[in-house]
């Protein structure tokens, strides 16, 4: 069993270097994820953006192992855990990590919710699975009374049925769920997404409310550069399974440099808070991740693209962490 | 001149014995040719519902619906068949809004074929090419099937679809929550091109504030099926007067740096409109309530320069 307690800032929570994920399929080889690194100390959260296909809820699974077992596999990599390289644990140890040390939100609470099971048997399910101290039935019911007043819903409703709440409040029980047995990594990919914007605000603040109590570190995987804003202190760019552009939230929202793609996103997002009157969108398509293009994976549809962009690895910007991969800005350098 | 008006349109739903859901309940619009009217709302709020009434494809409760100045509730067939040609919907999910087993010459070709707008075989292929070009589709697709095709080519082919009869007015409902960032703005720039080009009129449904101000001359927001607040676009952001506006627009995080405002946030859920009781709709979320909003029904009340707001607080 894992330690609970962490060694003060020695270690970070997740260390995630060099991973590489692929699906093999019948028409050849996709790669979902390539070479991603980075790390998450305690308490911190860092956002995950990117668009459709652009790998990041395989990274989330990677990280869980809990890619499809017989198409999903990761041919390279590390994945350490307080120290400690989940790529080498067995089944039986990964299940006790997943969900007492590492869980994770899902995107849509109306399918992650079991609809034939009261909410409180589903709460409860959780910590009866990781009941390492042998807790008495009466001692985790009343664990799940104290989790449902925590996620902001009177504890006289857990004999209720999934369907009988509104899409808000399923996503507050998916949520008591995932800290039920308060994991140090909280995985939530796109937690609010499904959600109508005034609710969104309130689970976000819940989720704000939660870690800062709980300490916990959170991985915040979204397509809302708002919402990330809001809740991230690092943000990983993800384009074609790869991290483009990685740094503090300040490098990503206020820095001067940036990936041409990170660029992109944000030009191509209307704002409420100023007047745009043409919105810029990025050229062309995400690529086929079976059928990578070389060089840069961004350079069919950059703006910036120079012959060298075309092949070999794109050159790999770092300005104290804020890490960017990109030849425009190796151009700069030697000016 | 009007191109749309509506005048105390209702649609309530029946469920159950003697309970009605009312999900549009006397709502006024009024849209000038040439402009886009957004409709905005959090699910449940009758916007979707809105949109299918005044294209006919939910009959109203009760109410009018005017189209060019004629009552499209109470004409003859034949004068509602002519005016329906004019008036075209794009749906929200380009995954599940086409056949799956049409291609894309088919698809585009349907609202053609079932309007014997085209003479012949060659005159129908020509017009499908065109229209493919107008929208942004390479001509290889032409024979390409829905799922072979992402979320963005296919909104293309649902825009082809709605403007094959040359419309005067669309109906955009949700055209672009099912899509990514980079290809949102591609189809809200190919629409706002669109309008340019061939003066449509648009019905803009959307929950997105960012993307209704972008693209609308004036903006409705809805809250369990009334109208709350109607203005210009930029009147709105500036100024907005109701609670709930006001609400919505403090929750959408914006991509600056910061935290979400605790004292702005709403409490509770919107709840079904079965059956409400008089007073404002709002008005047991709102953080500024006063026993005269449960007594009775409150009207949109004109506060000047075309802004309308259903608000005690307001003019009232």
């Amino acid at each position: 069993m894992l330690k609970k307690t962490l060694d003060k800032n020695t270690v970070p929570v997740l260390d995630v270097r060099n991973l590489e994920a692929v699906y093999q399929m019948d028409e050849g080889v996709v790669r979902a994820v390539n070479d991603v690194s980075f790390t998450i100390a305690e308490g911190e959260t860092m956002g995950l953006v990117g668009e459709t296909g652009a790998g990041k809820t395989t990274t989330a699974f990677s990280i869980l192992r809990l890619l499809p077992e017989r198409t999903g596999r990761i041919p390279r990599g590390e994945i350490f855990y307080k120290g400690e390289n989940l790529l080498k644990k067995t089944p039986d140890e990964m299940r006790i990590i997943r969900g007492s040390c590492i869980s994770m939100i899902f995107q849509d609470p109306m399918t992650a919710l079991n609809p034939i099971l009261t909410v409180g048997d589903q709460i409860l399910e959780s910590l009866e699975i990781h009941n390492i101290e042998n807790k008495t039935k009466k001692e985790l019911e009343s664990r799940v009374d104290e989790l449902m007043t925590l996620v902001g819903i009177s504890p006289a409703r857990k004999n209720e049925y999934p369907h009988q709440f509104s899409g808000g409040m399923k996503q507050r029980i998916v949520i008591a769920i995932a800290l039920a047995c308060e994991p140090l990594l909280l995985i939530a990919d796109e937690p609010t997404t499904a959600l109508d914007v005034t609710i969104q605000a309130q689970v976000l603040v819940l989720m704000e409310e939660l870690k800062g109590r709980l300490g916990t570190s959170m991985i915040m995987i979204s397509h809302d550069l708002g919402v990330v804003a809001k809740t991230c202190d690092s943000v990983a760019i993800m384009y074609a399974g790869e991290i483009v552009e990685y740094g503090t939230a300040k490098d990503i929202f206020e820095g001067k440099v940036h990936h041409p793609y990170t660029l992109g996103l944000f030009q191509a997002i209307p704002r409420l808070d100023e007047d745009t009157l043409r919105l810029r969108p990025i050229n062309g398509l995400m690529p086929d991740p079976s059928d990578l293009p070389s060089g840069c994976k961004f350079h069919p549809r950059c703006v910036d693209c120079m012959d060298e962009c075309r092949d070999g690895k794109p050159y790999p910007y770092n300005q104290n962490g804020h890490r960017i991969l990109c030849n425009l800005l190796q151009r700069e350098k030697r000016v | 001149m009007s191109m749309l008006r509506t005048v105390n349109l209702k649609k309530y739903f029946k469920i159950g014995k003697n309970r009605f859901l009312h999900a549009v309940d006397g709502v006024n619009v009024e849209i000038d040719a040439g402009s886009t009217l957004g409709v905005v709302g959090e699910s449940g709020c009758g916007k979707s519902t809105m949109g299918r009434l005044v294209m006919g494809l939910l009959p109203a409760t009760s109410g009018e619906i005017f189209y060019d100045g004629v009552d499209i509730l109470r004409c003859t067939k034949a004068e509602l068949a002519e005016r329906r040609r004019k008036m075209q919907i794009i749906f929200q999910d380009p995954y599940s809004s086409l056949n799956p087993r049409m291609s894309v010459f088919e698809l585009i070709s349907e609202p053609l074929v079932m309007n014997r707008a085209c003479a012949n075989k060659k005159e129908q292929l020509a017009r499908v090419i065109e229209l493919m070009e107008i929208v942004g589709l390479a001509g290889r697709f032409i024979n390409s099937y829905p799922h072979e095709m992402d979320g963005g080519r296919r909104q293309r082919i649902g825009v082809a679809r709605a403007i094959a009869l040359r419309p005067e007015f669309i109906v955009c409902d949700e055209p672009v929550s099912a899509l990514d960032v980079s290809i949102q703005a591609q189809i809200l720039n190919l629409l706002m091109d669109m309008q340019d080009e061939m003066k449509l009129t648009y019905m803009f449904i959307t929950h997105d504030l960012s993307v209704v101000k972008h693209i609308s001359d004036e903006i409705m927001v809805m809250y369990l099926g009334q109208c709350v607040e109607r203005a210009r676009s930029k009147e709105l952001f500036k100024n907005p007067l109701h609670p709930y506006t006001q609400a919505l627009l403090s929750a959408i995080p914006q991509p600056v740096l910061g935290k979400l405002r605790h004292d702005k946030l709403l409490r509770g859920e919107v709840t079904d409109p079965i059956d409400p009781e008089p007073g404002c709709r709002f008005a047991k979320r709102c953080n500024v309530m006063k026993p005269e909003c449960i007594e009775h029904d409150i009207a949109l009340q004109d506060v000047g320069s075309g802004h309308f707001v259903a608000c005690v607080l307001c003019g009232g």
